[in-house]
């Protein structure tokens, strides 16, 4: 059907801008091809996994920023975690602002650690906005094939 | 479920277990063994991998994350190995610096790679398993 060929089409489109604005690398790619007919809903299943668990190392880094004086270490392996995860997503810009931060952590850079870790969570709000919208518009349009040809 | 390549012969016979904290890694790579046909188990951290030893689990290949709550990678494969254990053990881990490779290395592991696996790397490590 026309209607559906013009969502898959924006889909396409929508997929395509997430990498060329830099917010998903080809880690997501890796997502994506293992989604098939037995687990079609794969790729968005590890994306609200992710969004739900590091939700918790958000939290602890929020208050071990609040403390005085900031205890380094303890920030650096709440991040180091977090940026594993994220890095398992294909989560570019959450993952560059999470190695940024690591350096002000080993650094000892509190104001440097704070600022950036703004910056990560406004990344990492607008990737989940910008997931969102496109697990909705897949699931509009249908199965599709993925990166890999496999529906 | 899929067979896997004919390569790796009848990998249905082919048991490995996940060790890791971050449930997205768990998923990942729990689909990834699945595409390729393995049976796998789950720990969270390396107390519940060597538990599972304990109990008298059969497994051919793990995959060790280095850094767990309770007991972690380095601890739990050294442990393994005292038990005798000679199963592959795979050091999965996101530390970069060669000096936390190389000791995580001789905690007695197999092979080491950088965290997530992909699914031709774990492909060439099931190669040659005898099971």
């Amino acid at each position: 059907m026309e209607g559906n060929q013009q969502l898959r089409r924006q889909l396409a489109a929508m997929r395509q801008s997430l990498f060329d604005q830099g917010y998903l690398d080809e880690q997501f790619i890796q997502l994506e091809e293992l989604q098939d007919d037995a687990n079609p809903s794969f790729v968005e299943e590890v994306v609200t996994l992710y969004y739900r668990d590091s939700a918790r190392l958000i939290t602890s880094i929020d208050q071990a920023l609040e403390k005085s004086p900031l205890d380094f270490n303890k920030l650096d392996g709440h991040m180091h975690q977090f940026k594993g995860s994220s890095s398992s997503i294909g989560a570019k810009k959450v993952k560059a602002e999470s190695t940024q931060f690591r350096e002000y952590c080993k650094a000892g850079n509190g104001e440097g650690s704070r600022r950036t870790f703004q910056q990560l969570k406004k990344e990492y709000a607008t990737l989940k906005k910008k997931l969102e919208a496109y697990f909705q518009l897949a699931r509009q349009a249908g199965p599709m094939e993925t990166a890999s040809g496999r529906k | 479920m899929s067979g896997g390549s004919s390569s790796l012969g009848n990998v249905s016979r082919i048991s490995a277990l996940i060790v890791d904290d971050d449930p997205v890694i768990r998923k990942l790579h729990s689909a990834m063994l699945k595409s390729l046909g393995i049976q796998f188990q789950l720990a969270v951290n390396g107390k519940e991998a060597v538990d599972l030893y304990r109990s008298g689990a059969n497994i051919h290949i793990v995959f060790m994350d280095m850094e767990m709550p309770v007991m972690n990678g380095m601890e739990a494969t050294k442990e393994l190995r005292a038990m005798g254990v000679s199963s592959i053990i795979v050091g999965v881990s996101s530390r970069c610096s060669d000096e936390e490779r190389e000791e995580f290395i001789s905690a007695g592991l197999d092979h080491c790679y950088a965290k997530p696996l992909t699914v031709a790397k774990i492909k060439s490590l099931l190669e040659g398993i005898k099971y």
